[in-house]
């Protein structure tokens, strides 16, 4: 087995990201699965970044712990993550930069001074090439074959060709030449171990999937950690033929959404916690009304403004409680972008088939952070319906009729003899308002009751229509892990790290966060020996959920909410603890 | 919804269809309303244009006037307060060949509404804009509205206002409206006048109708503008002159002009919307079936 992590280091503005991207590209161009995690800050000059590459020849969930390579460009970067190198790792930095004495080289690594700016002055004036000599160096370290380094950077540079790519190139070679030499001994490269894998964030899977599923419209505000779906289809939409707009609040983007579906097109909005506040009320109206609806809402540390370049779980209240008054809805917790694709996918057929929201539940963890996903496990569904297919019924058209699973005939503007009025306000089969005139008069008191037992209903349908809970590992396992959403990636490392360890652990899963599948949950938990709740917020908002729906206490907890993903490591080391506490 | 991925052709084209009028609710305003005048131009407008009634999407927020929808036979989205312009846009770009009207109240538009006003406008999106303005909020029972003149005592303001009001002439010019009008509800015909040219106007059409309330607007009366109102091409006004569309919106208190302040023609967000130029995009084919290298960028 392979495993290798590379982490580059510096202040923001560096480019950072872009070296961190180009080292994990590479290894998915092995066919190797790779993790990329990318940690930055709220600001668009200085402070500490940094991107890590995990690579391995076994499915990678997280960005692990610890790394083999560190590529400083700043002392704080040495200072930082100095201690995460493992025994036999590389510290590579630029002398000419800043000096480390040898006493603060981390026990079991190496120093490779790689004069990179001097690499860089061969070439140009410009500085930023220097990255591409540290770029050659740490990949050299890494055991990434030259050619594959130099194919991935060459790349990136688009279309751009001439001298800018080729000092590049020279100056990777450099960087490689030069750490080769002081590495004292031979780094075996990695073999290619299949077919080149794609490398995606969870928000490009997000964004494909969208297109993929036939969404024609997406209104989005800027917010981190949600606004580089924006970014995808804005790029590419002529090309998939999705009108994007950013509109001037999450307030119009919300409602740009709904009346686009209202007008015939599958629709989308996205956002994080504090634009998802503002449209609360809108998504309500989408609930009352019964336009299908997709909602991404991709969590990031709060409250209010909270850490905006860090993860976290904590708007599962808020996403299941949004909104006033009561009315159906589901949300997709994906944990992996393959998973974010696939749930994508999902969450425009079920807004559709229901014609209610779906929230698809994300967060920085799985937004921004790259994963490699098989060519093959995404597959484009061959045929998207038109949505005219409504068939008219002329004077007796009830756009809210009463039917078996709460689900009505949907007609589109523009269809003849199907006129209706779409109201927020509570209203009868046709569409007519039962809330003024009509409101308190016994006849209508029992309509609304009516009314409200047929959306409702709908609930029952998407607990049919979703994902149920299920248990990854065996039944037996000593310990079962009860996690959602993107923490699910890191527990999945932490079992691999606690089978090393000769414990067998497994993990119940739950795609869908709702409507809750209370009944398999309890089966599957029934039969754990013991069960720890692993989530990314203070008061355990899913095991609070498990608690409302089934009465049952998951006994253990681990909570984070420091802004930072959970490292599998930690998670092992409360397993442990568990495990050799006793107690169920 | 399973079905058949070809699009049909809007179904009843070429064919006689109905036309846009009352539907089979009766307006619920209070008898008098300033509302009634502005209904009955909407559908005198549509009418006229001899659109089928099933072309036409009427879109309102919440308040008295934004009922109005249910009292037309066209689709209509009664949506939530503030929004009916994002809603309206919403609708027009998802079929750009429908005829969308917004309307709403003054506090719908120019309070809780107010920043998707202005940002409707800087998009010249084609849709018509209808507010019925009567300077008070009348579902709620009489507070002060965006509108409301300086020192009007109200539920909310019991010893007078005391903010400026927002002039929504004035702030539409600012906005890049590319037809700006106002109408009042004592003169249906010249009021049918204006929404219909801004239906048929390219562009954002904003026809602002002081509609009085009868029930908590003892100031703002009919009476009141009747008194006041000058229609604005019989003095002259040229409306292709846009340092005379301001000056003319300034004026407010014994004289009120009602007319066409402002047009121009420039190009619209549909038009500069590249996707859009395949067609309303309800009609476009959707999904990425046979498109995979689109997944080539990730390798």
């Amino acid at each position: 087995m392979v495993e290798v992590a590379v982490r580059v280091g510096g202040a923001a503005g560096d480019g950072i990201a872009s070296v961190g991207e180009i080292v994990a590209k590479s290894f998915a161009r092995l066919g190797l699965h790779v993790f990329g995690h990318n940690a930055y800050q709220s600001v668009i000059r200085g402070g500490h970044v940094w991107f890590q590459g995990r690579a391995s020849t076994e499915r990678v969930y997280s960005q692990g712990d610890g790394c083999d390579v560190v590529y400083a460009l700043n002392p704080e970067t040495a200072e930082i993550h100095g201690p995460s190198i493992k025994q036999g790792g590389f510290l590579v930095y630029d002398p000419e930069k800043f000096t480390i004495p040898d006493d603060r080289i981390p026990v079991g690594a190496t120093a490779i001074k790689v004069p990179t700016l001097a690499i860089a002055r061969k070439f140009t004036s410009q500085s930023i090439l220097q990255n591409a000599a540290g770029l050659g160096a740490a990949s050299y370290l890494a055991g990434l074959p030259l050619e594959t380094i130099q194919g991935a950077l060459a790349d990136s540079f688009g279309k751009k060709k001439g001298e800018i790519v080729e000092w590049n190139i020279g100056a990777s070679a450099e960087g490689y030449r030069v750490a080769r030499e002081a590495a004292g001994r031979e780094i075996p490269a990695i073999a290619p171990a299949g077919p080149p894998k794609l490398l995606m964030t969870g928000n490009q899977a997000i964004a494909v999937g969208a297109a993929a599923a036939g969404c024609k419209f997406l209104a989005q505000y800027p917010m981190t950690p949600a606004s580089t779906i924006m970014h995808w289809l804005a790029a590419h939409s002529r090309e998939v033929g999705v009108v994007v707009k950013q509109a001037e609040d999450e307030l119009a983007a919300i409602n740009m959404a709904i009346g686009a579906s209202f007008g015939g097109v599958r629709s989308m909005t996205a956002t994080s916690g504090g634009g998802f506040s503002l449209m609360v009320e809108a998504l309500g109206m989408a609930g009352m009304s019964e336009i299908p609806l997709v909602v991404v809402e991709s969590q990031r540390s709060g409250p209010s403004t909270g850490l905006p370049t860090k993860t976290e779980q904590g708007d599962l209240n808020l996403m299941l409680g949004a909104g006033q008054g009561e009315f159906p809805r589901a949300i997709l917790a994906p944990s992996h972008p393959v998973e974010a694709y696939r749930a994508t996918l999902r969450a425009f057929e079920l807004a559709e088939e229901w014609q209610t929201p779906i929230l698809l539940a994300s967060d920085l963890h799985l937004s921004e952070n790259f994963a490699t996903v098989d060519r093959g496990e995404i597959t484009f569904p061959t045929e998207v319906s038109s949505l005219f297919t409504v068939t008219p019924n002329g004077h007796d058209y009830l756009r809210y009729a009463y039917t078996a699973n709460g689900v009505s005939p949907r007609s589109l503007p523009g269809q003849a003899g199907l006129q209706y009025v779409s109201g927020s306000d509570e209203h009868d089969e046709k569409g007519h308002l039962i809330s003024d005139t009509k409101s308190g008069v016994p006849l209508w008191v029992a309509e609304r009751t009516k009314m409200m037992n047929k959306r409702m209903h709908k609930l029952d349908g998407l607990r049919g229509a979703t994902a149920p809970p299920y248990l990854e590992g065996p039944a037996d396992a000593e310990l079962t892990f009860v996690t959602w959403g993107s923490t699910l990636g890191a527990v999945r490392d932490a079992v691999k790290l606690l089978a090393a360890r000769s414990h067998v652990t497994s993990i119940l899963v739950s795609p869908t966060v709702y409507p809750f599948h209370g009944a398999e949950f309890l089966a599957l938990a029934a039969g754990a020996k013991k069960l720890l709740l692993v989530e990314a917020n203070y008061s355990g908002q899913f095991g609070r959920l498990i608690r409302a729906e089934t009465g049952f206490d998951v006994p253990h907890k681990l909570m984070k909410f420091d802004g930072e993903p959970f490292y599998p490591m930690e998670i092992l080391q409360k397993a442990l603890g568990v495990l050799i506490d006793g107690g169920k | 919804m399973a079905g058949s991925s070809t699009a049909a052709a809007p179904a009843g084209v070429g064919t006689l269809l109905p036309l846009v009028g009352k539907s089979d609710t009766k307006p619920t305003w209070c008898p008098g309303c300033g509302d009634y005048s502005v209904v009955a131009a909407v559908e005198m407008a549509l009418k006229k244009l001899k659109i089928p009634s099933h072309e036409v999407v009427i879109v309102s927020g919440i308040g008295c006037s934004s009922n109005l929808p249910h009292f037309v036979n066209s689709y209509g989205f009664h949506g939530i307060h503030g929004r009916a312009l994002p809603i309206a846009e919403g609708v027009r770009w998802a079929n750009h060949g429908l005829t969308v009207i917004a309307t709403g109240g003054d506090g719908d538009g120019f309070g809780i509404g107010c920043g998707h006003f202005v940002h409707a406008m800087r998009r010249n999106v084609d849709l018509t804009y209808v507010t019925m303005n009567n300077q008070i909020y009348g579902l709620t029972t009489g507070q002060a509205s965006p509108t409301s003149m300086m020192g009007q005592k109200t539920k909310s303001t019991p010893t007078g206002v005391i903010e400026n009001p927002i002039d929504p002439i004035a702030l539409a010019l600012a906005s890049g409206a590319t037809y700006v009008a106002r109408g009042f509800s004592g003169d249906v015909k010249q009021m049918a006048e204006l929404i219909q040219n801004g239906i048929t106007h390219k562009g954002f059409a904003f026809v602002d109708t002081m509609s009085p309330c009868v029930t908590y607007n003892k100031i703002n009366t009919f009476d009141w503008f009747r008194q006041r109102v000058y229609k604005l091409d019989a003095a002259g006004h040229d409306p292709t002159d846009i340092v005379a569309a301001w000056s003319r919106s300034l004026e407010w208190g014994d004289k009120i002009p009602t007319g066409l302040f402002y047009r121009t023609e420039k190009p619209t967000y549909e038009d500069l919307e590249e996707v859009l130029a395949a067609g309303p995009l309800a009609r476009q084919p959707a999904g990425l079936s046979g498109r995979e290298s689109i997944l080539d960028e990730f390798l």
